[in-house]
């Protein structure tokens, strides 16, 4: 499997076409414009868009005139194969990381018959004929493997067609094997590209008429393929957003304010303008959702860095003298003390615990944290008068498009969207924030610009996971069982009360409830200025450390083992549905095989380990992924804390990449033990105290833990797997530590406990 | 501004840039080097890592009026064809998941390798320790460097 040599250098080498549209400096075999792509598609005989795809783009094509100079078959929008041979497939989706350019691939190469690491992988620009291009939720992989599927069944059915047809046999004496139609009783074979533009002239059959592999037969889905983009990586081969360039192009930076929904009133432009290196500084306003600030565009990066240290600006910063941290804190408490609104209310919580052999209360909170993608936030965009044009490194492509044509003054169909490759994304890149103002800095140099985040920018202008309260009371019965289940939850409003901040709301479905008779939820809303957006595995990454904590508290209220205590709280095998049916049911014979695994391969209860040393295990349930881990920790008696190894067991259905997929539940298991321990925003007088990874710490090498990996593949629909794990990490580790020490973790990070002890 | 001849993965290279401007940005882009990332600025993550004279170097702490005449190698120069064993040995265990930082990690770990043949689990967390990786890709990481260690010590191409 071959990506397409440097993506971003050929974007740079097709500047010609890209200033005319219609000129032909295009390499034969690449590159497929939309014009190219509408004759292609004709050639098909119409209806190439798969039946669930259908878009203006299908219709134009059935329309189109057939045109022999498209040597090309283009069954449908993710393939392309040609006369020579090359099969090129289109990776709609964006990969930051987590796999899905090489993944999505894979799954459609399965049911072609042809051989992944021979095939040409080329990132797909934003287009709607893709039916959807964000990677968020984890969503990928459930959204696509069946259409992926079809799209791969199609091509090779109208192949097999194209050779009933050339060797006059009927087609159901053909086979298909690694890019050939097989003709056994006369062990003829042809290729895919010799078969071509004889399949090309075929119709296109429906989707839902093609025959899908049977999963046993695979071949390519369930292996282990790496990265597409791996050899251009070790290389260092441009392919990130931040690694365009462009012919004169100039480099921005974008000066915001410090507190969060200030405005620019002034700034020394004059000055800045006479530095050396320095084009051009204005001023940008306010304009829907675009941020104002200050631009400064440069010859170089660093003049346009060192520009900046001289830049003066006077903000009206409005009042942010009671925005802290300390005081979403001390609110929150006070919140706490007066009833919320009630969310769900099961049963009767104040009875269980009036007959309970145990009651407990505890308060858990979490910080704001930052996505911190390594590769900073960034954008290039070229403002050519009647169109502008984009690369930007996104989860998203097209969202923020409506921003985006607002600051353009442009239609939506005069504005192109290339996708570079992301480095992270944790969910940082769904919101186009970046892009927008790069669109925004163009129109105004009128020369293409790349609008380059310093570290600094990044981590005080993210769109956070939000921080939280939760004022618990909980209790066990005289059978040692969870009887009742007391919750006031704070959280943030986004400059209001009405309604959670994005990514901090609680489904009122979310576990315990629907597995508890007496269950109660308070909500309360404090309003803050800092803007929230979602972080990988939104919601649950805070909700699960919380949720199995106190979980874990009860079970040791009840004198039970936490394992067993966690599988009767779930129950009987069923599937328990969503409230109202609505929601995400979940499975319980899942969570319950998951979290029995993940027991089993880490010798869970075998052991009697010292003081200072023990296990921890949770579990939870989101983006349809059933995931239980179990951590193995010591903590020093001056508090150091090591964390050994986290087992994991995972239930995401059939897994697509075996090689991607354990890298995505490593790199989940860091990421949480990091966000966890190590990180937290904090906020004084309206604006982040952080600013670079000196005081916003990320996991190091020497304190990665040893994973130990079991999958259950379960006859599912395959599911994500990206965010799954995420949640679990925190709370196998926190519930670990109390184990080891008697301290219970009730607020993040883990570092503001003083976890020293002794004898 | 002054103008620097710099040596660059064996070549010399022509650069006119302000003294105080970080060999980061002069490779990025005045070379057109985009190998070599940006990160951090301030030489805390790594993915910036360039060798030096051999050494293994922040790139964003190194001015370029510092370095004209010393031997400047980065990821695009570290073999003729990408066959370092690092190289394959990232390939074979697919380390990266984002892969932003992992230039600058296999840069690191030449540098280990060169000094350090047959590093253990210690040496190699020691040694890149410096070298932040946000998706997690540590472990992996050590593995392929052990087999790098490993392919080395058998002979293969350095």
């Amino acid at each position: 499997m071959k990506p397409e040599a440097n993506p971003v250098a050929a974007v740079c080498d097709r500047r010609d076409t890209a200033l005319n549209p219609d000129g032909g400096h295009r390499p034969p075999l690449q590159n497929l414009s939309r014009r190219e792509f509408f004759k292609a598609s004709a050639l098909a005989g119409g209806g190439f868009a798969l039946s669930y795809y259908l878009s203006p783009v299908a219709a134009l094509a059935q329309s189109t005139a057939v045109d022999n100079t498209a040597r090309v078959f283009v069954p449908n929008a993710f393939i392309r194969i040609y006369p020579d041979g090359t099969v090129k497939l289109m990776a709609k989706t964006p990969d930051s990381g987590q796999g899905v350019k090489t993944a999505l691939p894979m799954i459609i190469a399965e049911e072609m018959d042809v051989e992944i690491d021979k095939v040409i992988i080329e990132q797909a620009d934003f287009d709607p004929i893709y039916g959807g291009q964000a990677a968020g939720g984890s969503r990928t992989i459930p959204s696509s493997y069946e259409p992926m599927r079809r799209a791969g069944a199609i091509a090779r059915t109208m192949l097999i067609s194209a050779a009933a047809q050339h060797w006059g046999v009927p087609a159901d004496e053909l086979a298909t094997e690694n890019g050939a139609v097989l003709h056994p009783p006369t062990s003829r074979a042809i290729t895919y590209g010799e078969l071509a533009l004889k399949a090309a002239l075929l119709p296109v059959p429906d989707a839902s008429s093609v025959k899908l592999k049977d999963p046993s037969q695979f071949k390519i889905i369930g292996s282990r393929i790496g990265g597409v983009d791996n050899p251009s990586l070790v290389t260092g081969q441009p392919l990130f957003g931040i690694d365009m360039k462009l012919p004169g192009m100039l480099y921005a930076v974008y000066e915001r304010c410090p507190t969060f929904g200030g405005n620019p009133v002034s700034a020394n432009l004059e000055r800045i303008k006479a530095l050396p290196g320095v084009r051009d500084a204005f001023i940008v306003e306010r304009a829907g959702g675009l941020q104002p600030g200050v631009a400064i565009i440069a010859d170089t990066t660093w003049a346009a860095f060192s520009a900046r240290r001289q830049l003066q600006v006077v903000w009206d910063e409005g009042d942010p003298s009671a925005q802290s941290s300390t005081a979403y804190d001390a609110a929150a408490a006070a919140l706490a003390r007066k009833p919320g609104t009630v969310v769900r209310n099961d049963g009767d919580v104040d009875a269980a615990f009036a007959g309970a052999k145990a009651v407990i209360e505890s308060a858990y909170s979490y910080p704001y944290i930052s996505h911190a993608t390594l590769e900073p936030q960034n954008c290039t965009a070229w403002f050519k008068g009647d169109q502008l044009e984009i690369w930007a490194p996104t989860q998203n492509p097209g969202g923020q498009l409506d921003q985006i044509v607002a600051v353009a003054g442009l239609p939506k169909e005069r504005i192109k969207i290339h996708v570079t490759r992301s480095g992270g994304g944790f969910g940082r890149r769904l919101i186009n924030d970046y892009s927008v103002e790069a669109a925004a800095i163009a129109k105004q140099a009128k020369v293409p610009i790349k609008l380059t985040w310093s570290r600094e920018d990044d981590m005080r202008h993210d769109l956070y996971r939000p921080c939280g309260w939760h004022f618990l009371k909980g209790s066990v019965d005289a059978q040692g069982k969870l009887s009742g289940w007391k919750n006031h939850f704070v959280t943030v409003g986004f400059k209001g009360t009405e309604a959670p901040a994005s990514s901090a709301g609680l489904s009122p479905d979310e576990l315990p409830a629907r597995f508890l008779a007496n269950y109660r939820l308070e909500q309360s809303i404090q309003s803050t200025i800092v803007p929230t957006g979602p972080l990988r595995a939104p919601g649950s990454n805070a909700l699960a450390f919380t949720f199995q904590g106190f979980i874990d508290e009860l079970a040791h209220a009840a004198g039970r083992d936490p394992l067993e205590f966690r599988l009767e709280l779930l129950g009987d095998d069923r599937l328990v549905p969503g409230t109202g049916n609505r929601g995400t049911p979940y499975n319980s014979a899942r969570m319950k095989a998951v979290l029995r695994k993940v027991g089993e391969i880490s010798g869970w209860g075998k052991t009697q380990f010292p003081k200072g040393r023990g296990l921890g295990v949770a579990f939870h349930f989101s983006h349809s992924g059933y995931v239980a881990q179990v951590a193995d920790v010591s903590v020093a008696q001056d508090g150091t804390l090591k964390v050994h190894q986290v087992w994991c067991a995972v239930d995401v259905g059939p897994i697509i990449n075996r090689s991607g997929a354990e890298n995505q539940v490593q790199g989940s298991i860091g990421d949480g033990l990091g966000a966890a321990w190590l990180q937290e925003i904090t906020i004084e007088r309206g604006r982040v105290m952080q600013s670079n990874f000196a005081d916003y710490p990320l996991l190091r090498i020497n304190d990665m833990p040893k994973v130990e990996i079991a999958f259950i593949e379960s006859q599912n629909p395959p599911t994500g797997l990206g965010e799954p794990p995420y949640p679990v990490t925190p709370p196998a580790i926190c519930n670990a530590i109390f184990a080891a020490t008697g301290k219970r973790i009730r607020t993040l990070p883990i570092t503001k406990t003083d976890l020293r002890w002794s004898y | 501004m002054p103008t620097y001849n710099l040596k660059v993965n064996g070549q010399t290279r022509q650069v006119i840039a302000p003294a105080d401007t970080p060999l980061l940005w002069v490779l990025r882009d005045n070379l057109d080097l985009v190998g070599t990332k940006y990160g951090c600025g301030i030489g805390l993550c790594g993915a910036c890592t360039v060798h030096i004279n051999g050494v293994p170097t922040r790139s964003c702490q190194a001015l370029v009026s510092t370095v004209v005449g010393m031997n400047i190698t980065t990821i695009e120069g570290l073999s003729p064809d990408g066959t370092h064993p690092l190289q394959k040995a990232w390939i074979e265990h697919d380390v990266p998941q984002c892969g932003y930082c992992q230039a600058g990690q296999i840069m690191t770990a030449a540098a280990l390798l060169k000094n350090n043949p047959q590093p253990t689990d210690d040496d190699i967390d020691g040694a890149l320790a410096g070298n932040l990786c946000r998706c997690g890709t540590y472990l992996r990481i050590r593995a392929a460097v052990k087999d790098a260690a490993v392919s080395m010590q058998k002979g293969g191409s350095s």
